[in-house]
This record gives C-alpha cells, structure tokens and sequence, in this order.
C-alpha cells in the first residue's frame, strides 16, 4: 500500500467530514453551501484515491480502526469557531497544492492523471480559502489560530515538502505535529463517520 | 447486433441528471464507446470526482445500453481527460438559454481569484459582462454564483474545470 497516497485519501475523507460539519449551520447561507461543496469535492477525492489502491474503496474508507488511519492530525480537529475552521481550510489548501503539484510528476500515469483533476478542482478550493483570509488577516481570533494550527499544517506534509509550505505562508518551520499520532477527536468521529457501516455491513440501499 | 453509431445515438437521449436541458453527449463526459460483439464499453470521465450524480449517469448508460440488446460495462476514467472545453456548442448554448452561463475556456493552469473577479464573464439574460462573483460555489460543485449589474439577476455560472 502506498503510504503518501493512503494519507492524502485520508486526509480528504476527514477533512471532508469535518467540512460538512457546518451544512446548516455554517454563519453565513454562502458559506453553508460552500463548506457543503467542499465537503462533497474533498470525499470524492479520497473516494477516487482509495480507488486506485484498492478494490474495495469502501472496506478501505471504513472498515479500519481509528489507529489505522493514516490522517494527519490537522484534520482531525473538532473546531467550533469559524477563526479556526477557516485557518485549518487556509493552511490545508496550500499544503494540499504543494503535495498534490508533487503528484502530477509521479511515474505511474494513473496517480499522476488522477492528481491532475484533484488540482483542477482544488483550485476552487484555494480560491475560497483565500478570500476568507483576506477578510480575516489581522483579525486577533484569526492571526491566533493561526498560530496554533501552524505545527500541525506542517505535519501534513513530508520533511521535504515544508520549507515550501513555510514559504508560501511566511512562516518558520516549528516542530511539526506529525502524521501517525492521532488526537482524541478522530476516535469520536470514526464512530459517527463508520455508523451506517457498521450497522449495515453488507451494505445500505437507500 | 448493435452498432457503436446506435448507442452514440441512444446516448445522446440521456439527460444529464442535475442539468436536464443538456445530454451527457453534449456535456462531452462520454470519452468514448467500444462495441466488440455484444460487448459494450462505454468510458465515462466524472465533471467532478465527488459528483452525486456520477452514480446515476452510469446507471443510466448501463440501462441504455441492455435497451439496445447490448452487454455494458461503463468505466469510470479517473484522470484529467475531461474538461469543461469538451461541453459541445450546442451544449452551450442549451445552458446558455436555460439561465446557466458556460464556462470559460480552460488555460494551461488552474484558474484564479483574478479570472474569476475578471469583467469576463457574461450574464446568460442579457449578454452584458458587468457582473460579478457572488459566490465561487452554488447549488452543484461545478456553478458558482455571479450579479450582473446591468439587468440586476442573479446568474449560475459553469465553473471552467
């Protein structure tokens, strides 16, 4: 199993999760429909993803135990405060464009086409994050969470790939919160994230 | 025995599930079709991998096709081989008419914050191009939504992919 790709599905399937989250409730209706755009976008990635590695995408996306993922902590975050949120999707998105341009170079044509679409429509993505920073830059609550999300943005990307992250943020590189330990809010989502699965094994006809 | 010609023509009768004004030909998602003997395989490239209706346009082709007395296979191509470039000029003009402005030509890069606040785009009502980006996602992940000043409607615009 491909490790870097099983962290990118991962990763998208939990922010994703997280992402629709604020359907209903977002502070703004825009921004209801957004998040619940994003939302769809980010597991349909991961849904593409576990494609590629697996014949049975949705044995890969459920069927494991909360350790077993290969998210970055980052995504897990149950944030609650639209400051938080909007730093994580920021932070997220320029550290999934810079893995994600990496991809598009990869030898085997299939992760490097399929990484090509996921850029394509990232770029939205990017585009929204980017206005909301600009709203929020300055704003304390925003510049703080900041602050505080900034080791785990780095956790979402390889040693290698950091110093680019810091680049395109203006930051320095702290220790990063690394990939592979998981905080308290996965398990608590996992068991949201894996109920109808659960409950139905063989499967649910709706 | 049916005939690659037959179920091009058969698919040209399915609408697109979220956007019924245009069919899944015009909407250029059908890459290509393959008929050996009875077999029939039919490439279909996703508008956007998280699409909900990605599901019910396979069903759809996958119908269409044992309708003709063919057997389908429909294979989900997972690349960046579809673009809002392959959307025909009668497609376009089909959104056009049905308050959905087509989508921009897409460029080697990613589009950007400056193309999408760009005066180039055009209100599907009137034509004018004083309009101006409301929200970069609406009802679908494939439309934002735009105002145009000189007739005041709000507009759905076809996100360039």
């Amino acid at each position: 199993m491909n490790e870097r790709l099983l962290g990118l599905a991962d990763d998208e399937l939990v922010i994703g999760w997280r992402d629709s989250e604020w359907t209903g409730i977002a502070p703004l209706l825009e921004e209801d429909v957004a998040f619940s755009s994003i939302a769809q976008n980010e597991i349909g990635h991961a849904r593409a993803v576990y494609q590629l590695l697996s014949d049975d995408p949705d044995a890969l996306a459920f069927d494991r135990t909360p350790e077993e993922y290969r998210c970055a902590p980052l995504v897990e975050l149950r944030l609650l405060d639209w400051a938080h949120t909007i730093a994580r999707r920021w932070l997220y998105e320029v550290a999934d464009e810079i893995r994600v341009a990496a991809l598009m170079d990869d030898g085997d044509p299939a992760v490097a086409g399929l990484a090509a679409k996921i850029n394509r429509e990232e770029a939205y993505h990017r585009m929204h994050a980017e206005l909301w920073r600009e709203r929020l830059a300055g704003a304390p609550q925003f510049e703080a969470a900041v602050e505080k999300l900034w080791p785990y943005a780095l956790g979402v990307l390889p040693a290698e790939q950091r110093g680019a992250l810091a680049a395109r943020v203006a930051r320095s590189e702290v220790d990063p919160v690394e990939r592979g330990t998981h905080t308290a809010e996965l398990a608590e989502l996992w068991d949201e994230m894996t109920m109808v699965r659960r409950s139905a094994p063989s499967g649910a006809q709706w | 025995m049916v005939t690659a010609e037959q179920v091009w023509d058969a698919l040209e009768e399915i609408p697109d599930p979220e956007i019924p004004v245009i069919s899944l030909v015009e909407l250029g998602v059908i890459r290509s079709v393959d008929v050996r003997g009875g077999h029939v395989c039919v490439e279909l490239t996703p508008t956007f991998l998280g699409c909900p209706a990605l599901e019910a346009m396979k069903r759809a082709l996958e119908q269409t096709v044992s309708a003709l007395g063919g057997e389908p296979e429909v294979r989900v191509i997972q690349d960046d081989s579809w673009s809002t470039d392959r959307i025909t000029p009668a497609g376009r003009e089909k959104l056009r008419a049905a308050g959905f402005a087509p989508p921009a030509p897409r460029e080697a890069s990613a589009p950007t914050l400056v193309q999408l606040r760009s005066k180039a785009h055009r209100c599907p009502y009137c034509g004018s191009t004083e309009t101006r980006l409301e929200n970069i996602f609406g009802p679908t992940p494939c439309r934002s939504l735009r105002y145009c000043e000189s007739c005041r409607q709000p507009f759905e615009q076809f996100k360039t992919i």
